[in-house]
């Protein structure tokens, strides 16, 4: 074999130890992917840092305060340490199905509207506007909830009787802050579904609206699934709005028309004071904290195993 | 003013006397034997444009009842436009415009009151690409009886029916619930042949809907439009010249000519006439030249 490759002229392509067979380096083609790799790996590396700076004074908390001390409706142990959780995380669930009851109808409804329904000019233009709307900074909504949503409509126009701060209009605005991501996100897996898909259904009589409910809908489940769980972390994760309209006490009522401190909210107002590290309520922002990680990492889990389950391949 | 339904139209078809008018400007001796008699579809002067684009010029066809037609010609010439324009699936295309008038059994479908969904009802299509929806074998075939809102009492029948009209049951019956893409593309398509017969339509259009199969698929799905046209009127677009003449018992020759001005090519009816004919004895030099391969 070696002959072949040093006989002068190049031997036919094609065979054992011919031209084609020489390696060529391509040092550019090692370098971008090296890149590639290491920003795949940086982000992997970041997550896994987070959880172990969570991790550590978390192990710390649990020395200090009983696991049942933590996982209760109310606060027990020293006075200035109050270390129940459950309200808290009923205040984040609470907030959470209120922004999404708003969020998926509107959402979905608007991206719908704009994938089957909109002219091509109309979309040109709205499509872009209701992705803006995801710029608006979050403390805008907080604020609007606080002078306008509760005094003004919820009080006022519509008659109720809710508290200054309130999850109902918390939960309405951190609704309609995800609202663009939900419609952006889902237009997108939308309009990717086949065009034949939706011939095939209007040449057997079906209209539009049957089109678009039945066939086109479903096609694209999973991708308006992954929006939706998507704009459902970024409530879950929401600080701003919550720490503003939500109110910052521990409730355990389910109504919502008074204030519930959320997880979110709870770190943010707690870190504002006195926590010296290594005390037991340093420890517990940690313990919060990695509670919020977990709670997403389950959402996300979840909504996997469902997309998964009901997708519809084309 | 409402589309007729197939069912209370056959008497009415049998009392329509011959139609003796020329098509494609035979003379009248000529269509007593051309043009199919009582025609299930007709269009007159029908002209398509996409934007300013004359796609299609003066187009007069008819399709005879239980009868299968096949329009051929070299690419562009507007086949697909014209089968498309027979079920108003060129309103889903921006900028399409149809001059002229497409009737079924007498009524223009293009009429101000006519709803093009309840046309399609009547009139199904199935396409080049086979197009299953991402559901089950079984939820394909229900699809259309329920959404057109067919009464129906036993579900299973009808897709068994339809299943078995396609003659794709024995190859599915044990997987209905299975999804449909799971298929080879041969069985796609004679699924999309099955949802389409679900609904039980008049007229079935087919644009192509061999060329993206192998021949022993093609040849299933030649058998099959056989054993359909005792159901329905089909019209069929099709590249391939042995299956024209296989199939059809009429076909249309279509060319496009570029105009002396623009330079734009509107495609227009060259031929229309019994299959055999166009094939053994074509009237026009350039319908000869395209069956013989010498053109297009
Ligand atoms: N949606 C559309 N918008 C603009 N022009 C179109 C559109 N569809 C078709 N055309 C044009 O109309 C003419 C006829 O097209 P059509 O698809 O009907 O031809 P065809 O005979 O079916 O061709 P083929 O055999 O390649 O399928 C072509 O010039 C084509 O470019
Ligand atoms: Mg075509």
């Amino acid at each position: 074999m070696s002959q072949f490759t040093q006989a002068g002229p190049p031997a036919r392509a094609g065979l054992p130890g011919g031209p084609l067979l020489t390696a060529k380096r391509r040092p550019g083609e090692a370098v971008i992917q090296g890149l590639l790799i290491a920003s795949a790996l940086l982000s992997v590396a970041i997550t896994f840092g987070i959880i172990v700076a969570l991790v550590e004074p978390v192990i710390h908390f649990f020395g200090q305060v009983p696991l049942g001390d933590f996982f209760s409706w109310t606060d027990q142990g020293s006075k200035d340490l109050r270390p129940a959780v459950l309200p808290l995380l009923l205040g984040t669930f609470m907030v959470t199905v209120i922004a999404l009851a708003l969020a998926i109808p509107l959402g979905v409804g608007a991206a719908m509207y704009l994938s089957e329904y909109a002219t091509r000019r109309t979309r040109a233009w709205l499509k872009p506007t209701v992705e803006l709307l995801a710029g608006v900074p979050s403390v805008v909504y907080g604020f609007f909830a606080v002078f306008f949503l509760t005094p003004t409509v919820l009080n006022g126009w519509l008659g109720l009787d809710v508290s200054f701060t309130n999850s109902l209009a918390a939960g309405i605005l951190v609704g309609v802050m995800i609202i663009p991501t939900i419609a952006s996100l889902s237009e997108d897996a939308l309009s990717a579904v086949p065009q034949a898909l939706r011939q095939g259904s209007l040449a057997m009589g079906a209209n539009r609206m049957q089109t678009s409910l039945r066939v086109v809908l479903p096609a694209a489940i999973s991708g308006v699934a992954a929006a939706v769980v998507l704009g459902m972390s970024r409530a879950v994760g929401e600080t701003m709005i919550v720490a503003l309209a939500g109110g910052s006490a521990k409730n355990t009522s389910p109504d919502v028309g008074e204030g519930h401190q959320t997880m979110t909210a709870f770190i943010a107002q707690t870190a504002q004071g006195e926590n010296p590290v290594g005390t037991a309520s340093y420890n517990m922002l940690f313990a919060v904290a990695l509670l919020l990680f977990l709670v997403t990492l389950i959402i996300n889990a979840i909504s996997i195993v469902i997309v998964r389950r009901y997708r519809q391949v084309y | 003013m409402t589309i007729h339904s197939p069912t209370s139209t056959t008497d009415e078809i049998l009392d329509v006397t011959d139609r003796t008018e020329a098509v494609n400007n035979g003379d009248a001796s000529d269509l007593a034997r051309t043009a199919p008699r009582g025609p299930v579809m007709e269009t007159r002067d029908l002209n398509v444009f996409y934007g300013d684009f004359h796609a299609v010029h003066d187009v007069n066809l008819s399709f005879g009842r239980h009868e299968i037609t096949a329009l051929i010609g070299p690419s562009g010439c507007g086949k697909s436009t014209v089968l498309r324009s027979l079920n108003r699936m060129n309103d889903l295309v921006a900028g399409a415009k149809v001059q002229g008038s497409v009737t079924y059994h007498g009524e223009d479908i293009y009429g101000p009151k006519v709803d093009p969904i309840t046309v399609r009802q009547h009139i199904g299509m199935v396409f080049q690409k086979p197009n299953p929806f991402p559901k089950s074998i079984y939820d394909n075939i229900a699809y259309g009886p329920r959404v057109t809102g067919m009464k129906v009492t036993d579900m299973d029948a009808v897709v068994e029916d339809a299943l078995r009209g396609a003659a794709l049951w024995d190859e599915v019956k044990d997987k209905l619930k299975s999804p449909a893409y799971g298929l080879s593309g041969g069985q796609q398509q004679r699924l999309c042949i099955a949802r389409t017969i679900a609904t039980r339509p008049d007229v079935i259009l087919m644009d192509e809907p061999c060329s993206a199969l192998d021949p022993i698929a093609t040849a299933r799905i030649e058998d099959l439009m056989s054993e359909l046209k005792t159901e329905f009127t089909i019209i069929i677009v099709t590249h391939n010249m042995q299956q024209a003449s296989r199939v059809s018992d009429r076909t249309a020759f279509f060319t496009a000519r570029p105009d002396e001005t623009t330079g734009n090519r509107t495609g227009l009816l060259v031929e229309f006439n019994r299959t055999q004919d166009i094939f053994e004895a074509p009237a026009d030099p350039r319908t000869e030249a395209y069956i013989t391969g010498r053109f297009g």
